[in-house]
């Protein structure tokens, strides 16, 4: 049930190869969330294609808007406002969204939301638990991005460190892809990891006592160099190893910037947030140690739209509407406080 | 009836309201390389000039095509969630047919052509007909050699119209036959789209929004690289 000073936003992601739309009530209650995926239209090619994915989403996104508008049993003309990732992403997808977005505030007389991509990941989190309590540490690790952050508040968030070279998602990719196991690399390299020895094969945890930055770029050479080496080596030893080499790496820095911010929770997000090995050591972290550990579900995980209406319900209340002359935004990158 | 037409096809982007009185307020923009920031706001802006509100299109038309990838998606993008948002239906007219259409008065073969980048063309031809024009060949892609020797074999008299003729003036110029349109008519217009959607919406010739099909002439590369591609 919704009530009069309900805020309704319908959200719009289209800035990769999901084509998604969901209508959120207040930021926490999700009446619908479609996501149409185009994973087997790039699947041959290894990674996704800019102009298949743009031809994709022009074909996609009245049908899923409208799929979401009826499984939420709402009209346009109920709704708050109609937000859509502007960036960061591939600009001809983004373009769709952000195009489609305007005209329907444009022709319901609602204010348009532009949101950004990370901020997304970063609400998902809150979407599924309002009740976290700020400071969170987030870890954003995703095909695109790895980060760790510090939600000190809304909208206020303190970057502690990145990748310096490939994201982790990245590196699941290139190594599946080395490993002649398809693409996307990682729900595969997941699997067969389930049925390897993850100590089977020492692989070198990069950089994991100094600061907080990340590499995959040198675990992803020593693995595709020890598969040169022993070609008769298992792939499930070879997954398992890689796999419990990156939740090291991406967990042991976790846990030290929550302990160095004092964090309530340690939240994690992104597409490689989805990893069964990830989640089940954050959560065994939160047991040894009493810090929360929230791990939303998987499809909040990977890209979806209700991120992005929770996102632009707090945008909206902050900072008001956006204008009908953004634009998409590649590049763009989140506001970090000192 | 009023009509919503869209169109953002090309370098240039633009948007007109329309019915049976004409064209009640048209805008376009030649210099605004990124379609997606000014689209929406000129279709405002055209409204307020029309005094129209939006609920009262009961049309949308959209330029389908063939054009720059990332305007005609913007263009399409917003022509369709309009159509969706206002439940009304959509007409899709070529951006070639939008080229011939203010043309039409002439005699002569109607050569529609659009810069496709890349050395290439996006072309149509065309003839009057009783009450506008009609395609007597099929939109394709060529490159600018292609098209001088089919003009050159067709041995008739032609106004070559668009960005493309502009673009290779010098090479097509060496024609004889071939007179080439003025800068002012070489972009699709809302406007055109507009007069050419009217007597197909009073005909009913309507799809829906998910029924709108880009025209690209071309498939990604990655589609045709990956065709090609030598055996592993
Ligand atoms: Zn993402």
């Amino acid at each position: 049930m919704t009530d009069s000073s309900d805020q309704i936003i319908l959200g719009i992601e289209t800035s990769c190869d999901e084509t998604a739309a969901s209508v959120v009530v207040n930021g926490s209650t999700i009446l619908s969330s479609v996501v149409s995926s185009q994973v087997d239209l790039h699947a041959r090619f290894g990674g996704v294609v800019p102009e298949i994915a743009s031809r994709a989403h022009t074909e996609l996104i009245t049908p899923v808007i409208a799929q979401a508008l009826v499984e939420a049993g709402r009209t346009g003309k109920e709704l708050t406002a109609v937000a859509a990732t502007y960036g960061p992403g591939l600009v001809g997808s983004l373009l769709v969204g952000v195009s489609a977005a305007k005209a329907l505030a444009l022709t319901w007389g609602v204010p348009f939301v532009g949101v950004n991509h990370l901020e997304g990941h970063l609400y998902a989190g809150l979407l599924e638990e309002p009740d976290l309590q700020f400071p969170l540490v987030v870890l954003l690790v995703s095909g695109g991005h790895t980060m760790l952050i510090e939600m000190q508040g809304h909208g206020r968030y303190r970057l502690i460190g990145q990748t310096v070279d490939d994201a982790a998602g990245e590196a699941f990719d290139k190594v599946a892809r080395y490993l002649d196991l398809g693409y996307p690399g990682g729900p595969v390299v997941d699997q067969l990891a389930t049925q390897g020895d993850p100590t089977a094969i020492k692989f070198p945890r990069p950089m994991i006592n100094e600061g907080y930055d990340f590499s995959f770029s040198g675990l992803k050479t020593a693995v595709i160099n020890h598969v040169r080496k022993n070609p008769d080596v298992s792939a499930e030893d070879v997954c398992a190893s890689f796999q419990a080499a990156v939740v090291d790496v991406l967990l042991t820095k976790a846990k030290r910037a929550a302990e160095e911010v004092g964090a309530t929770a340690i939240c994690l997000a992104g597409g490689v947030a989805a990893n069964s090995e990830l989640r089940e050591r954050t959560l065994d972290y939160s047991v040894e140690t009493g810090v929360r550990a929230y791990v939303p579900s998987r499809s909040m995980c990977t890209d979806n739209a209700a991120m992005i209406a929770t996102a632009a319900w707090w945008r909206l209340n902050a900072d008001g509407p956006s204008g009908l002359d953004l634009g998409a935004e590649p590049n763009l990158k989140l506001d970090w406080v000192a | 009836m009023l009509i919503l037409g869209i169109e953002s096809a090309t370098a240039q982007v633009g948007c007109a309201i329309g019915g049976h009185e004409g064209v009640l307020a048209s805008t376009h923009s030649a210099r605004a390389r990124r379609h997606a920031e000014s689209l929406a706001p000129q279709i405002e802006f055209a409204l307020s000039q029309a005094r129209i509100r939006i609920d009262e299109i009961s049309v949308v038309a959209v330029d389908v095509g063939p054009g720059l990838y990332t305007g005609l998606r913007v263009g399409i993008s917003t022509a369709m969630a309009t159509a969706f948002g206002l439940g009304v239906p959509m007409i899709g007219v070529s951006s070639l047919d939008l080229l011939a259409f203010p043309v039409r008065h002439t005699r002569r073969l109607i050569v529609a052509t659009i810069d496709a980048r890349r050395g290439e063309l996006f072309t149509a031809f065309y003839r009057q007909v009783p009450g506008g024009i009609q395609q007597v060949s099929e939109p394709r892609v060529v490159t600018p050699d292609d098209l001088y020797g089919e003009l050159q074999a067709a041995s008739t008299e032609c106004l070559v119209v668009g960005d493309g003729a502009l673009r290779y003036r010098d090479q097509l110029e060496g024609l004889t036959k071939v007179e080439i349109a003025d800068v002012s008519l070489a972009y699709p217009s809302a406007s055109s789209l507009v007069a050419l959607a009217h007597p197909r919406a009073l005909r009913e010739e309507f799809v829906q929004p998910a029924e709108i099909t880009p025209l690209y002439l071309r498939r990604p590369d990655a589609e045709v690289n990956w065709e090609t591609r030598p055996e592993r």
